[in-house]
């Protein structure tokens, strides 16, 4: 059982940062914040909080972005990037910033895949701009020696992110999309078993919508393969107190809890999931 | 000691506690303390006032939990918690270790629970004060909401006084979504609260146009935000016009020191800071901040001075 009082990413802090680059990268954005030492900080999975607006805006909530990469050293000294498709008020706002402009920042949050202690052959798995964090992962899994294969997904050829100094650290690129507009026509669970096989993979990490992670959950169950998933759930603060993120978790002690996905997420073992429970609380479900 | 390094007389009392400083954090926008001590020295609050405690664990309602609305939100979170008993040995105990003063605010789906959970807190040390939650807005029963019932409401208030003794100052929460709020709020006095807590959340809700049907999965949620200050500055106005001598703890979308002076100057004699917190963690201290100069600005040497000043023309 929780004997704690669980409490934020303990290296999370509050800061106004420069924009240092937003540069448009086919349907989404690719922007980079001079962070300072919070990039040493952050780990492949953590997110950001960004602050969306002024005096003359109705929007009050704070808008949390998967981290796309963290980098501690260069001209600027620390930086995280994040790649944002301008969807909502609060994103659009976000990717209007021009270069010098400031935003105010909480990271970094949430907790962050787990890194095997030995080499392994990892899967990666993302659906749309929601893979961007597996390239920050991709880059530790492969400088640890581990092999690296990812499969991107999305509805159409433009929806896919698969930028180009990503793939780097990755052994082999599998694209797939449910127009066939480029890459395999189908979806990403689709290539995943003769995948699987193939490259002998030990773990699966994914990152996407909710529906995605819960099919990608079914194989890695059918192949009895750890799975870690990055899960998506609305907030309005990032930091702990709003309690809208929840999701349902089993915790070890066998029990469900409704979790919220900013302190106990956003990366969290697929296992632990309750999964298809939008809308619903499973029985039984406690709270915390 | 010179002026300008003199603290500001920031003292405020409700019931038999002074408190340090007027700005509380509002039930419910704090987690469990412990989270927003990563952004600012919780000892800077007159008190946090925490999550809504049940007596059993409850894991509140399904999601999606929020939408956003113009300047502000609809939650219906539902109460989630862990029940009163693993709140008392863990969530309490790390708040009071740190001398952090706290209110607990409890609720109850019967009389007899809010009897239990007071009882439950008679024989905890260290607390400043509970708050009776009667006006959660986000039960399954609207008839379940106490503080629509003038009866019902005075009803708790009498057995939570009953079991937790005189000692704890008392400040039971009312709801704006009522006829005749002053009726109710001389209810829960006589009944024994030391104090008010104005205002819950108002009843709302969104549709999703696309889905068609409600965006938030229990359908309808409380707004929160600066989209409801100026019910939270009628309500505290009318009732502090009502009840002068009972200290009102005011809520409702306060995101600067100006517009915490707003609900003092209506008859607030502390302001909790709510929904500002998912915003901006650091809220509740910069609103202190904002307000001391502001009150200086306009001459105050104190804030009890400035409190229900826009009753005196």
């Amino acid at each position: 059982m929780d004997r704690v009082v669980k409490t934020i990413n303990p290296k999370a802090q509050q800061r106004d940062v420069e924009v240092l680059s937003n540069k448009k990268v086919g349907a989404y954005h690719h922007i980079v914040l001079a962070v300072g030492d919070l990039a040493i900080a952050t780990r492949p999975g953590n997110f950001v909080a960004i602050s969306v607006g002024d005096a003359m805006s109705n929007t009050i909530l704070r808008r949390a972005f998967a981290i796309y990469r963290a980098s501690d050293r260069g001209q600027y000294g620390g930086t995280i990037e994040l790649v944002v498709a301008p969807h909502g008020l609060g994103s659009r706002w976000l990717c209007a910033r021009q270069i010098h402009d400031r935003v105010n920042i909480v990271a970094p949050l949430g907790t962050s895949f787990g890194i095997p202690t030995e080499p392994v052959n990892a899967l990666l798995v993302g659906g749309g701009y929601g893979a961007a964090p597996l390239f920050g992962l991709a880059e530790v899994l492969k400088s640890q020696g581990s092999r690296v294969d990812m499969i991107l997904g999305a509805s159409v050829a433009g929806k896919i992110y698969a930028p180009l100094e990503g793939k780097r650290s990755v052994n082999t690129t599998t694209l797939t999309t449910e127009d066939g507009s480029t890459g395999i026509k189908g979806r990403v669970t689709d290539v995943m078993p003769a995948l699987i096989e193939k490259h002998k993979s030990e773990i699966i990490y994914s990152c996407g919508p909710m529906a995605m992670l819960n099919a990608v959950n079914e194989i890695a169950d059918q192949f009895q393969l750890m799975h870690q998933c990055a899960v998506e759930e609305s907030m309005a603060c990032g930091i702990g107190v709003c309690m809208t993120c929840v999701i349902p978790l089993k915790g070890d002690d066998g029990l469900v809890r409704m979790s919220r996905s900013c302190i106990d997420g956003p990366v969290v073992d697929g296992s632990a999931v309750i999964w298809g429970s939008d809308r619903t609380v499973p029985e039984g479900t406690l709270g915390r | 000691m010179n002026e300008t390094f003199k603290a500001f007389d920031f003292r405020t009392r409700f019931g038999s506690i002074t408190f340090p400083s007027p700005i509380f954090t509002a039930s419910g926008c704090a987690g469990s303390g412990k989270e927003l001590s990563q952004f600012f020295s919780l000892d800077e609050l007159g008190a946090i006032v925490t999550k809504s405690i049940a007596v059993k664990p409850r894991s509140g309602r399904a999601t999606p939990r929020m939408a956003e609305t113009p300047s502000g939100m609809l939650n219906s979170i539902g109460l989630q918690g862990p029940g009163i008993d693993q709140f008392l040995e863990i969530d309490i105990p790390w708040l009071i270790s740190r001398n952090v003063r706290t209110i607990v605010s409890i609720s109850g789906e019967t009389v007899e629970e809010y009897a239990t959970l007071a009882r439950k807190l008679r024989s905890v040390s260290g607390l400043s004060g509970v708050e009776v939650n009667i006006s959660c807005p986000n039960v399954e029963n609207r008839g379940m909401v106490f503080a629509c019932d003038p009866i019902a409401s005075r009803e708790v208030i009498q057995v939570v006084r009953r079991n937790l003794g005189n000692d704890l100052p008392i400040i039971a929460k009312l709801s704006p979504d009522v006829t005749d709020l002053v009726s109710i709020a001389h209810g829960v006095v006589d009944a024994g609260a030391n104090g008010l807590a104005l205002i819950n959340t108002l009843l709302g809700m969104v549709i999703d146009i696309d889905a068609r049907r409600p965006k938030l999965a229990g359908k309808t949620g409380g707004l929160s935000g600066p989209a409801i200050r100026p019910v939270a500055v009628r309500a505290i106005y009318q009732v502090h016009a009502a009840l002068p001598q009972i200290p009102i703890l005011g809520m409702g979308g306060v995101a600067s020191g100006r517009d915490a002076l707003e609900l003092i100057f209506a008859g607030a004699s502390g302001v909790s800071i709510g929904t500002a917190t998912f915003g901006d963690p650091g809220a509740p201290l910069r609103i202190k901040r904002e307000l001391e100069i502001a009150l200086k600005e306009r001459g105050f040497s104190s804030f009890a001075d400035a409190v229900g000043a826009a009753h005196e023309s």
